[in-house]
């Protein structure tokens, strides 16, 4: 989207006139910039506040008689029906229970386990937060960083072995399910096949000797990461392939732009003309694009952890699903989506420093 | 390396460019002889897809890999298309540049414009300290008439003809001998085209640089042009010197071009634009005698025998028509 | 473009349709040369003639577990690829339960392509608020992270195979939305459809008439692309055990794969052959509508 016709500046003109120019110019792409970032900001909160309505949609209006569905198998009697109502304002009218939910999500109030009697559902979140930021942050850096690299060499030798291998390969990774390749590294790593001995723990975070408080060593540095080996494997092999084919397609769609024939006539030598132009132009979009992704990866965490015995935020859900703990997953629901969002928030920001186009 | 002042800056010596199809050779340049001398403007002419801009590709050896080139293109003395590289890196933009179509798709979006003229100075010039280069672009803004504010600017926040302007700044920015421009005013409107047909006019003046122009548009080329050479599906038909060939067309297809465009003060010309019926031949399938033959109001059953060859009817007017020789 | 032969009355819907027919032809044509997309098409057909022939492969009382005839976790011998810990045969589940995955994966991805095309030729081709709104609201659900989202909306409506269709249904319109939203965007302003509104022809007409065959080439590529993800879906949701009890698909075989441990015994029959189905699956699908893509889309095809 172009403006429309700019201002006509003064051709040739005396110094202040041309100073007084330029720092018009640069107040206005400040303000640009500032516009931008409002307009994400506003779209962000949007979002949340959608999340925050479509939590309460789905747990006090959707259920029907929530205390019957949530109270499924649990409560027997109808003073339990009762009382459970009671407990969570559920016989009043739909309204008040909004603000209140409101009031009490700003707050930090959850609600309550019921898997873990009277904990806190903040505190359950709270605790288990860190596990599932560093595997989601970790996979996303390796897998991004990985898989561009593998994205750009596969333009580059479009139709060659190389490429096809590696489009191959990516695709057939992409199509797996990545709790299922867990199981398999799990298998092959963990446990060992015939003579060969597993070289990996099978599961959870630390080895008996270490737990979530324990003092923060080396050794308790390497024997987490060394827990974190397989599970970051698995969502990197994924979630590299995905971003390896967005890099590929991204990078072979600036291929074919006319301002890198104009590179090339400037007398620019090859290897600058892709490195310089096209692969730096290529990766905003793809930059977006992996942005994007975040909801999958923190979804495929949720089944990784699951599958590793991560103590992290997607056991919790998982755990949740079987009493049913609602209250937890309700919270684990919204805090899950608002991280999500407050990612795609940040690499928007980011995004929008790198590429002018978007602040026109 | 330039030669004596009489050496052309640009040589085509029976240049073909024939593209390599999953359906067969595409032939669409098919033996052009050209040249350009210092301080001369050429021009260019012919419909779209007869070749020109395929043509202007071979100038800088810029043409697609698919392409297949043969015959000479001897920019400043040397074959483009058989040196080695590194002649040809420096040979591009310090000797010849090309002022290309689209200059919107033509730049990098997401690069200042100052930048994006600065780089092949740096390129060419590398030992040129930062504030010199800075200069040399403020100077070349202020030539083709932009404030030099402008070169913090990106494309899309620039008009079509500001763009216009940019693109000849940069072309200028190394200090060719020689510059060739891709339709450098289609897709703008009248009032802009007058100002960068102007512009290049006074820039040759005072510059002295050789200019190609290619342009489907005959009115453009009868202004600034010394010299004109219409293409018609990969061949040259006509050429001469740019008012005899406007004012008096010798060639059916150059007759035909010149008569679209209704004259000012001609009022039968107003009222009936003599068009051209049909459509420039597909390359794949050429016709076997004058690829003109089937449009041609002149055509007799010879034509259809065997390409014409150009023959110089009258002294400097090489036309390529066996019907022309006998009027 | 002119008549080929001078049929006398020649009426425009038969036009239309020879048009439609050469069109398809033409399609074909260009996808066989994709060798890539012929080999997803022949895996997908495979594994659908699997799904629709299945009580021809595998016996249906096989599958039952009061009625299982094997061992309890027999690695391969007896039965091709052993047997679960019901002592079911691992093939008959696989033949069965490709009944579920595809069952569940094709109407789901029916019921959010539905959603998508509304939506997105909505909020692409009307203006003003309530087409921003959509357009909003598309968004939002875009950015929701899936398995959360599917996670609490499952374990609310229960566990069965409608709403495990459901579910992934509504989780899944969003991307389709913006892809239909911004094919719209582009058809809309091109000069036929303009000239249709020059002519009087009201919305629903330009709709229908004009924007929606345009449209809807892409949205088939699109729908391929989206069983893939939504057999992925159906195969996590019933990993995590959100899947109709009572059915067998390959998400619940390895559901009950994990649960008896089969990684730590070794009992790789159970965990492999589920997983390999759906990635041959998945890759099938995959590869058709990334071949449709590029047919549709010329300027994909320099790839």
């Amino acid at each position: 989207m172009t403006q429309a016709e700019p201002q006509p500046q003064p051709a040739t003109g005396s110094a202040p006139a041309q100073a007084a120019a330029q720092s018009a110019a640069a107040t206005g792409r400040r303000k640009s910039y500032g516009r931008y970032v409002l307009g994400k900001v506003a779209g962000a909160a949007s979002s949340l506040a959608f999340v925050l309505v479509l939590g309460f949609f789905l747990f006090r209006v959707l259920p029907g008689d929530p205390a019957r569905t949530l109270g499924r198998g649990k409560f027997k009697t109808e003073e339990q029906l009762e009382a459970f109502r009671a407990d969570y304002g559920l016989d009043q009218p739909l309204v008040q229970q909004f603000f209140t939910y409101l009031k009490n999500t700003a707050q930090g109030d959850l609600g309550v386990s019921y898997r873990y009697q009277g904990v806190p559902v903040s505190e359950l979140i709270v605790d288990r937060l860190w596990p599932t930021l560093l595997l989601v942050g970790v996979a996303t850096l390796l897998s991004a960083a990985i898989g561009v690299y593998l994205g750009v060499i596969s333009a580059w030798n479009r139709g060659k072995a190389v490429d096809r291998v590696s489009t191959g390969t990516t695709l057939t990774f992409y199509s797996m399910p990545e709790w299922w390749l867990g199981l398999l590294l799990i298998a092959a790593f963990g446990v060992g096949i015939g003579p060969l001995p597993g070289l990996f723990p099978t599961g959870g975070l630390h080895s008996t000797e270490y737990s979530g408080d324990s003092p923060v060593t080396l050794g308790y540095l390497g024997d987490t990461a060394l827990h974190l080996v397989l599970p970051v494997l698995t969502l990197v092999l994924v979630y590299l392939a995905d971003f390896s084919l967005i890099m590929r397609s991204s990078l072979l769609d600036e291929i074919g732009e006319d301002y890198l024939t104009t590179a090339r006539a400037k007398g620019l030598r090859d290897v600058v003309v892709r490195r310089r132009h096209a692969t730096r132009n290529a990766l905003l979009p793809t930059t977006t694009l992996i942005a994007l992704s975040m909801g999958f990866i923190v979804s495929g965490a949720i089944t990784v952890e699951t599958v590793f015995s991560i103590p992290g935020l997607g056991l919790l859900a998982t755990e949740a699903l079987t009493i049913p703990d609602y209250w937890v997953l309700q919270g684990t629901f919204l805090v899950t989506s608002a991280g999500v969002i407050v990612a795609n928030l940040i690499a928007n920001l980011i995004y929008g420093l790198l590429d002018p186009r978007v602040r026109s | 390396m330039t030669g004596t002042r009489t050496e052309p800056l640009l040589d085509l010596v029976d240049v073909t460019v024939t593209y390599r199809t999953s359906e067969g050779p595409l032939p669409a340049v098919r033996g052009i002889d050209l040249t350009v001398g210092p301080g001369e403007v050429v021009g260019l002419a012919g419909e779209s897809g007869c070749g020109k801009s395929t043509l202007a590709s071979t100038v800088l050896r810029l043409q697609p890999s698919g392409a297949a080139v043969t015959g000479e293109v001897n920019v400043l003395g040397q074959d483009v298309q058989t040196i080695a590289w590194g002649k040809l890196r420096a040979l591009r933009w310090a000797g010849a540049s090309i002022v290309f179509q689209g200059a919107l798709h033509s730049l990098n979006p997401v690069q200042r414009i100052g930048a994006q003229i600065a780089e092949p100075i740096r390129v060419h010039e590398p030992d040129l300290a930062k504030d010199a280069v800075a200069r040399r672009v403020e100077e070349l803004l202020e030539q083709v008439g932009l404030a030099t504010s402008r070169k913090r600017s990106y494309p899309h926040q620039l008009s079509g003809g500001q763009r216009q302007r940019v693109m000849i700044a940069m072309a200028l920015a190394c200090r060719p001998q020689l510059v060739v421009a891709d339709e450098p005013t289609t897709a703008l409107d009248v009032m802009v085209q007058a100002q960068i047909l102007d512009l290049l006019r006074d820039l040759v003046r005072e510059l002295g640089v050789g200019l190609l122009i290619i342009s489907h548009d005959l009115s453009v080329l009868a202004d600034l042009c010394d010299r004109v050479a219409v293409m018609y599906a990969g061949r040259v038909v006509e050429s001469g010197r740019a008012e005899q060939v406007f004012t008096d067309p010798l060639h059916p297809y150059t007759r035909a071009l010149s008569g679209a465009f209704p004259r000012i003060g001609d009022p039968a010309a107003r009222y009936a634009p003599a068009g051209l019926a049909g459509d420039p031949p597909d390359p794949r399938e050429l016709p076997p005698g004058c690829s003109f033959e089937p449009r041609c109001p002149l055509a007799v059953p010879e034509c259809a025998e065997a390409e014409p060859p150009l023959v110089e009817v009258r002294p400097g007017r090489p036309v390529a028509c066996i019907r022309v020789g006998e009027r | 473009m002119s008549a080929t032969s001078e049929a006398p009355r020649v009426t425009p819907r038969q036009v239309t349709r020879q048009r439609r027919i050469m069109g398809a032809k033409r399609t074909w044509a260009s996808f066989r040369r994709h060798r890539s997309g012929l080999f997803g098409l022949g895996l997908l057909t495979f594994f659908l003639l699997v799904a629709i022939f299945a009580p021809l492969l595998a016996d249906p009382e096989s599958i039952e577990v009061t009625k299982a005839t094997g061992g309890v976790l027999e690695s391969p011998g007896d039965y091709l690829l052993g047997t679960d810990e019901n002592g079911r045969s691992i093939v008959a589940l696989l033949v069965w339960g490709s009944r579920i995955s595809l069952f569940v994966g094709i109407l789901a991805t029916l019921i959010s392509m539905v959603i998508g095309t509304l939506v997105g030729l909505a909020s692409g081709f009307f203006e003003g608020w309530p087409a921003r709104i959509l357009y909003r609201f598309t968004e939002w659900f875009l950015v929701i992270p899936f398995v959360p989202l599917a996670i609490v909306l499952a374990t609310v409506l229960g566990r069965s195979l409608v709403n495990i269709v459901i579910v992934i249904g509504i989780t899944g319109w969003a991307s389709t939305a913006m892809l239909i939203r911004s094919q719209t965007l582009s058809i809309r302003e091109r000069p036929y459809v303009e000239r249709a509104r020059l002519l009087g022809a009201g919305r629903w007409h330009q709709m229908s008439r004009h924007v929606l065959p345009n449209v809807m080439p892409m949205v088939f590529a699109n729908t391929t692309l989206t069983v893939a993800l939504a057999i992925l879906a159906e195969t996590t949701l019933s990993f995590l055990g959100l899947g109709d009890p009572t059915r067998v698909s390959w998400g619940t075989m390895l559901d009950s794969a994990f649960g008896v441990g089969a990684m730590t015994t070794g009992a790789w029959w159970y965990i492999v052959p589920p997983g390999v189905c759906v990635v041959l699956v998945v890759l099938a699908f995959t590869l058709v509508g990334q071949a449709l893509e590029e047919v549709f889309n010329p300027r994909l095809r320099e790839r």
